[in-house]
């Protein structure tokens, strides 16, 4: 059976405590850009908890949104790219080559959710930072895009293992850093043509929505609220 | 025609080709020195990344875009204005065509490079070729940018033919006239004319055949320009107006660039005789239509948007009516319709001063069109926790600077070595007199309805 990887995430359970963002960035190698070259608008958010405010002061409420690459079905990075550095897997990940990618740019354009990130310059890490770069994660230079992955080094891994233990992946098996490290449980993956699994069974939720869902991207990921 | 006016021509436009006056130096010292610190500027942006660019997240897309859209508008200028003019066989274009059909080759190899300029890894953007690669892997023909890249190369290719035809009889009289390896070059130009009724026959056929093609062509370059735009879903890009507006603008903006060179052209190389008032004073109506065609456009898309009132489109529309961008918005508005209107309709105003006021604030309106096209839409998409705001940095306005000089500097370049009014041409249509004689004044006026 192919899989179909996609994420529930619980806007209730949600504090914006950001450590989503922080296991983000060490698992997938994203680079530091430092203050001055992230307030010109120079850093890179695989994830960013996005933040609203509803209601005049002192009755205000915060909401929080984790915002990450929606996965969609119908996504409108991919025609757009002229070398096919951004595509479709077989399991419905939007893949980013970043040996074809030649920085065009287009794809972050025509992406609605702002989730693809240029790397302006070649990648640094402040000491001790550099010590912990993941070895399963390539590196990317300079000019090319990168954008979250669904940690697609896990998903092979875990593939992988359950392929030599002659099984199929469990369910919840498989985790990103981003929900391993979410600490209410908040973010929740697996394979939405299982059934059975609690992605699919909380995608299910008259709860749920998806961002921005009228652009008619088919995204894989559920807010539920 | 009469021997003395043939030769009055010859000399007239063969001196700025066979006579170098030192001013000649100057010009080409100064405006080489702004496209060397252009490259320098680019190499610099290289080495170092696009972090020195004010592209940001998420304004990925500014100042080069700009000028691609805006050069590969200006090369309509050309191509298109001098096919239509040869095929309604407007005889006043004689001395017009080839300064615009070297617009257009020029233009576009600038407007080619930005695409280019503005990639993140410049050094592989062969990837958007279909070479054969022993991976197997082709472009993807979906994108627009791969549109891009073959409806430029076929109007590159179409519009330096276009150029390169009606030039070869003129080739070969340079060849008569010039000795050793200038005699050598232009001969091979000249693909060996004689000026036999054969060679003649074909070169008007060859002539028509590529004025009929290049038109669709050129419209559907800056259809697919538009395209870069319409086929993403951002807002107030994703629109079907797009195509004809772009078009519109880039016709519009062309013929302004078109006034401008004639101008200089007329100053420099003393060619009173040849411009006349009358070509600005024509080109002048053409472009008062333009302009009323594209504050048509740019009123339909705004009201269009307006009353669609979706509330991601809503956010650009305000930012550019009365927010961040506005103070470039109405400048945009005043140098393309309001001080052009006046300017061009009213008859005593449309002179070649007028005229060219006006085509020079149409120039700088439209390249703040096509930012305002490209950057506030960017900047304001779907997500309000996204919005961002840019900010030009140097290289980028060092850059656009250099593409202006090397605009100049080719130009200048291209009417040192080739007659730039095209000499058989005059010949053909006879040499037209700053005063017109009474029965010419009345042919004049029945053919162009207008006043020399």
């Amino acid at each position: 059976m192919t899989h179909r990887w996609g994420m529930a995430i619980d806007l209730d359970r949600c504090t914006g405590c950001e450590a989503c963002v922080t296991a983000c960035r060490a698992e997938n190698n994203v680079p530091t850009a430092g203050p001055d070259q992230a307030a010109r608008g120079r850093a890179i958010h695989w994830i960013r908890v996005e933040r609203y405010y509803e209601g005049e002061f002192p009755d205000v409420r915060v909401k929080f949104r984790p915002v990450l690459c929606q996965q969609c079905d119908a996504a409108p990075c991919e025609p757009v790219c002229p070398t096919y550095a951004s595509h479709h897997t077989e399991e419905g990940l939007n893949a980013q080559v970043y040996n074809r990618c030649i920085g065009t740019r287009y794809c972050a354009n025509a992406c609605p959710y702002n989730v693809r990130f240029f790397d302006f310059a070649n990648p640094v890490w402040d000491k001790p930072l550099n010590l912990q770069l993941n070895p399963d994660v390539s590196v990317r230079e300079v000019g090319v895009m990168e954008k979250c992955t669904f940690c697609v080094q896990r998903i092979n891994e875990g593939k992988t293992r359950a392929k030599s233990e002659s099984r199929e992946v469990k369910d919840g098996e498989i985790t990103p850093a981003c929900a391993q490290a979410c600490p209410t449980t908040a973010i929740v993956f697996g394979d939405l043509n299982d059934p059975e699994s609690e992605v699919s069974r909380l995608s299910r939720s008259p709860r749920g929505s998806k961002l921005l869902e009228d652009l008619g991207t088919k995204p894989k990921i559920t807010y539920l609220r | 025609m009469n021997l003395e006016t043939r030769n009055k021509i010859n000399d007239d436009l063969l001196r700025p080709v066979l006579h170098t006056s030192p001013w000649f130096y100057v010009i080409i010292a100064v405006l080489g020195g702004i496209i060397l610190a252009g490259l320098g500027s680019w190499m610099y942006q290289m080495s170092h990344g696009l972090v020195v660019a004010g592209i940001k997240w998420p304004v990925y897309w500014a100042f080069y875009i700009t000028n691609f859209v805006f050069w590969i508008g200006i090369s309509h200028a050309g191509t298109l204005i001098s096919a239509i003019l040869r095929l309604v066989n407007a005889t006043w274009r004689r001395p017009v065509t080839r300064c615009a059909e070297v617009i257009t080759v020029f233009a576009l190899m600038i407007g080619a490079m930005f695409p280019i300029i503005h990639l993140g890894r410049p050094w592989l953007a062969f990837y958007l070729m279909p070479y054969p690669s022993e991976r197997g892997i082709w472009p993807n023909f979906r994108s627009p940018l791969v549109w891009d890249f073959f409806a430029i190369s076929t109007y590159l290719t179409g519009s330096t033919l276009f150029l390169f035809l009606p030039a070869i009889p003129d080739f070969a009289l340079m060849r008569d006239r010039t000795n050793g390896l200038r005699k050598r070059i232009y001969g091979a130009l000249a693909l060996g004319w004689q000026g036999t009724t054969k060679q003649w026959h074909r070169l008007e056929s060859a002539m028509q055949i590529m004025a009929i093609a290049i038109v669709p062509v050129a419209i559907s370059v800056h259809t697919i320009v538009s395209f870069d735009f319409s086929m993403a879903p951002v807002p107030m890009w994703h629109s079907t107006v797009f195509g004809p507006y772009f078009v519109a603008g880039a016709i519009f903006s062309g013929i302004a660039a078109l006034i401008v060179a004639m101008a200089v052209l007329r100053r420099l190389l003393h060619l009173e005789e040849y411009l006349h008032p009358v070509h600005f004073h024509n080109l002048g109506k053409l472009l008062l239509t333009m302009s009323l065609l594209w504050g048509y456009f740019t009123f339909v898309e705004r009201l269009t948007v307006w009353y669609g009132n979706s509330p991601s489109e809503m956010a650009v529309f305000w930012e550019t009516q009365t927010g961040s961008y506005a103070p470039l918005f109405w400048t945009m508005v005043f140098c393309n319709f309001v001080i052009p209107l006046p300017l061009l309709s009213i008859r005593r105003l449309r002179t070649i001063t007028g005229t060219v006021v006006a085509s020079s604030l149409i120039v700088v309106g439209m390249w703040l069109e096509r930012f305002l096209i490209i950057v506030p839409s960017l900047a304001t998409k779907n997500l309000p926790y996204s919005w961002g705001f840019y900010r030009p940095q140097p290289v980028e306005i060092m850059i656009t600077i250099a593409t202006f000089a090397a605009m100049a500097f080719l130009y200048v370049l291209f009417s040192k070595f080739v007659p730039i009014i095209s000499i058989w041409e005059l010949k053909v249509g006879g040499h037209p007199r700053p005063v017109l004689t009474p029965q010419e004044e009345e042919e004049a006026q029945e053919l162009w309805r207008v006043r020399p």
